[in-house]
């Protein structure tokens, strides 16, 4: 009996994973084109055509554009993951305070307190959002380094805002590599 | 809108759907799994596989039918993932013995737990033709043992119980597959990615490097939530913005996960004719899921902090998909389960160690209710003193003694495996931290592994051989003894006849049964995991 059904259990494992493994996959790969770019990850390319990023995932940036929140894998995009410290424990308090610390020294014309989002690293290490609240906080920052208008910039953060959907399902960001994208000139399709 | 009315909203919004889909998802199930007919699909995959689809199987042959297709299953895909560097679209990725062993157990008992990283360990056609398969087949697996069990319960006087081939074939053929290319067809549509395209270094808007990933992550993606299997395309699951790159997504991913275990107890009154059973355990489930969903979200909300969360989910979201996540054995994470406030932390243990059954994992969520329901209407009969019966089966010693042993190998393996892996320096080792939250860490590793989770609080380093095995063994005895036991009950009362309903009958459709079976889940999770708690999240949260 036993034989029989680990016979049956290797055909069927083999016609399935023609199946599920295969044939589905490759179905969805094909329906995936009428997406366009999506399936490819919704890449940016600059003016020469080069691939810059995709507009799902954030890069790390210098100070002369706006910045994404921190990261346990500084974005590399090999890995993935957060710093998986807990809220209550002294290192998450240690690290808050001198993430704190640097973006206040970094950023010393800034207007109100450093946000939340700005303090605490996300869970994908690849977020590409951050708040209204903290790109608002860096235009100072990014006005004073680039030598353009703030008011230019807030319109800019006001174009790469994405509201929650439904007004509740997540909450608005700001998708801070589109920002820097149309900042460096980009133009999206 | 504030955060709160936003947290309340937002979890109404699951319950809404999933009450909505329960209905026609249930019936559409009962069809299915009722039907004389068989498809000429069907027909093919009989023919090719060689089995008869119209003899049923006793209860050994159906158990035996179940342990040799995943025992083949787990090896074929050791090996598969051992032999990866072999095969094209392997992206030059492998994995250590004892990894690819552990890896291997985990997707074919639907725990997913990775004790690897997707970005390092698995290449493109593993995902695909092995792990995809897979969550495919578990899913379809504990479906069909939880038909079975129900057929079994509808039945009297007969030795069979039904035909696994034809169950599992028609559970991923009709009801797994269509749901899955649907899903993934929307997850494309909202970003998730699709793609045979190589990981390419790029040079980014700011002139750094960066890494673009790709892969068939949209038809991963759709049946690791449909099938409540949890083991992510990338190490950072469903935080990973290729895998759920919007609101719209995670809502999708959130009711995916949810859906086919809401809608069980409705196939389930329908095939025992009489669809009042089936709305008292969907009432018990759904009281215990809304419980959790909403104290986990307060908690989150109320604590304010994203570490370890997407900024594009917030905390009401984060916790939302972390309740139901750790309430259904899926084990996906959109946010990072270690940074979790202490209280939510342990709300997510708690929901595992409930035993998955809130509405727990497809297939398996039903029929670890359906073991709760005959300890239920075992000790309310003690209490009055009749004799215990379900749907006019007498639940005798036989019954009890199979439903015990469903429900204790669970526990006895988390607190036994706990127990060793924190005296034993290797383990040790490889916690990120001490005291309260460390305990924790060990603690969600076990509870996830032999509840067939698969999410972890993951600061723990699992990738050594010690742990790797030590889970492995959890995840292979905390799936399959509860399986054998449930198909033997099924074989038991299968068997019987049925008695009439008297005056004398305790009705077990009602809401104070319903009520009365809650308290007895919280009761007996409570007695078995409190001191565990209490070291752990609890000392945390106090502290």
């Amino acid at each position: 009996m036993v034989w029989r059904q680990l016979l049956a259990s290797l055909r069927f494992l083999v016609v399935m994973t023609v199946l599920l493994g295969l044939a589905y996959p490759a179905a969805v790969t094909l329906a995936a084109q009428a997406f366009g770019s999506r399936a490819a990850g919704s890449l940016l390319t600059d003016a020469d055509g080069r691939v810059v990023g995709s507009a799902l995932l954030g890069q790390a940036f210098g100070p002369e554009w706006f910045q994404g929140r921190p990261s346990a894998s500084a974005y590399s995009g090999e890995t993935s993951g957060g710093t998986n410290l807990s809220p209550a424990s002294s290192d998450q308090a240690d690290a808050r305070a001198q993430r704190k610390a640097d973006l206040v020294a970094a950023n010393p014309e800034a207007i109100g307190p450093v946000p939340e989002d700005a303090l605490t690293a996300s869970a994908s290490g690849l977020d590409p959002h951050i708040s209204v609240a903290y790109a608002l906080w860096q235009v100072p920052r990014v006005a004073r380094e680039r030598g353009v208008d703030a008011g230019a910039l807030r319109n800019l953060v006001a174009a790469a805002t994405e509201p929650a959907p439904l007004d509740f399902l997540g909450q608005d960001s700001v998708n801070v590599t589109r920002l820097n994208f149309s900042l460096a000139g980009g133009v999206q399709r | 809108m504030t955060p709160a009315l936003a947290g309340v909203l937002s979890v109404l919004c699951v319950v809404v759907i999933l009450v909505v889909i329960h209905v026609p998802l249930g019936s559409w199930i009962h069809r299915v799994f009722t039907s004389e007919h068989h498809t000429r699909a069907e027909r093919a995959v009989y023919r090719l596989v060689g089995v008869d689809p119209d003899g049923e199987q006793r209860w050994t042959t159906y158990a035996v039918s179940v342990l040799a297709f995943s025992g083949a299953s787990i090896l074929l895909l050791f090996g598969f993932l051992l032999g990866q560097g072999f095969l094209p679209w392997s992206q030059g990725r492998s994995m250590n013995v004892d990894t690819a062993l552990n890896t291997a157990v985990s997707f074919v008992t639907n725990t997913n737990w990775q004790s690897y990283a997707g970005e390092a360990g698995t290449g493109y056609l593993v995902q695909a033709a092995g792990l995809t398969v897979q969550n495919f087949l578990s899913a379809a697996v504990g479906l069909a043992v939880a038909i079975a069990v129900v057929r079994a319960l509808a039945r009297q006087d007969s030795d069979r119980i039904g035909n696994f081939w034809v169950d599992v074939t028609r559970g991923t053929l009709r009801i797994l597959l269509p749901l899955a290319v649907l899903a993934a067809v929307a997850l494309v549509a909202g970003g998730v990615v699709q793609n045979l395209i190589e990981p390419t270094t790029i040079t980014t808007i700011g002139g750094g490097q960066q890494v673009l990933q790709g892969g068939l992550v949209a038809s991963q993606e759709s049946i690791k939530e449909l099938g409540t299997n949890g083991g992510g395309f990338f190490n950072a699951n469903s935080a990973h913005p290729f895998e759920n790159p919007n609101g719209w997504t995670n809502l999708l991913e959130v009711v995916l996960l949810l859906a086919i275990s809401s809608a069980l107890p409705y196939t389930y009154g329908l095939m025992v004719k009489d669809r009042r059973q089936g709305f008292a355990l969907a009432g018990a489930m759904g009281v215990l899921m809304v419980g959790a969903m909403a104290l986990l979200t307060w908690s989150e909300v109320a604590g304010g902090s994203l570490e370890g969360k997407e900024q594009r989910f917030g905390t009401a979201w984060s916790a939302i998909f972390a309740s139901a996540t750790t309430g259904t054995s899926t084990g996906a994470v959109s946010a990072m389960h270690e940074s979790l406030q202490p209280l939510s932390g342990g709300v997510a243990l708690l929901n595992m160690m409930l035993g998955e059954l809130s509405p727990g994992g497809v297939g398996t969520g039903l029929y670890s209710m359906l073991v709760m329901v005959v300890l239920t209407v075992f000790i309310a009969g003690l209490m009055v003193g009749r004799t215990p019966e379900l749907l006019g089966k007498t639940i005798g010693r036989r019954e009890v003694t199979l439903v015990s042993l469903a429900l204790l190998i669970t526990p006895t393996l988390v607190l036994v495996g706990t127990g060793i892996a924190l005296v034993n320096p290797v383990s040790l080792d490889a916690m990120s931290t001490a005291g309260p939250h460390g305990l924790s860490e060990m603690l969600y590793a076990f509870t996830s592994a032999a509840n067939n989770n698969g999410s972890a609080f993951a600061g723990l380093s699992a990738d050594q051989p010690f742990l790797n095995l030590a889970l492995a063994t959890c995840m292979l005895l905390g799936r399959f003894v509860p399986i054998v036991a449930v198909l033997a009950f099924a074989g038991g009362v299968a068997r019987q006849g049925r008695r009439p309903a008297t005056a004398g009958t305790m009705p077990t459709s009602t809401a104070s049964f319903a009520g009365f079976l809650v308290v007895i889940i919280l009761i007996v999770a409570g007695l078995t995991y409190f001191p565990s708690l209490a070291l752990g999240s609890i000392a945390e949260a106090l502290s």
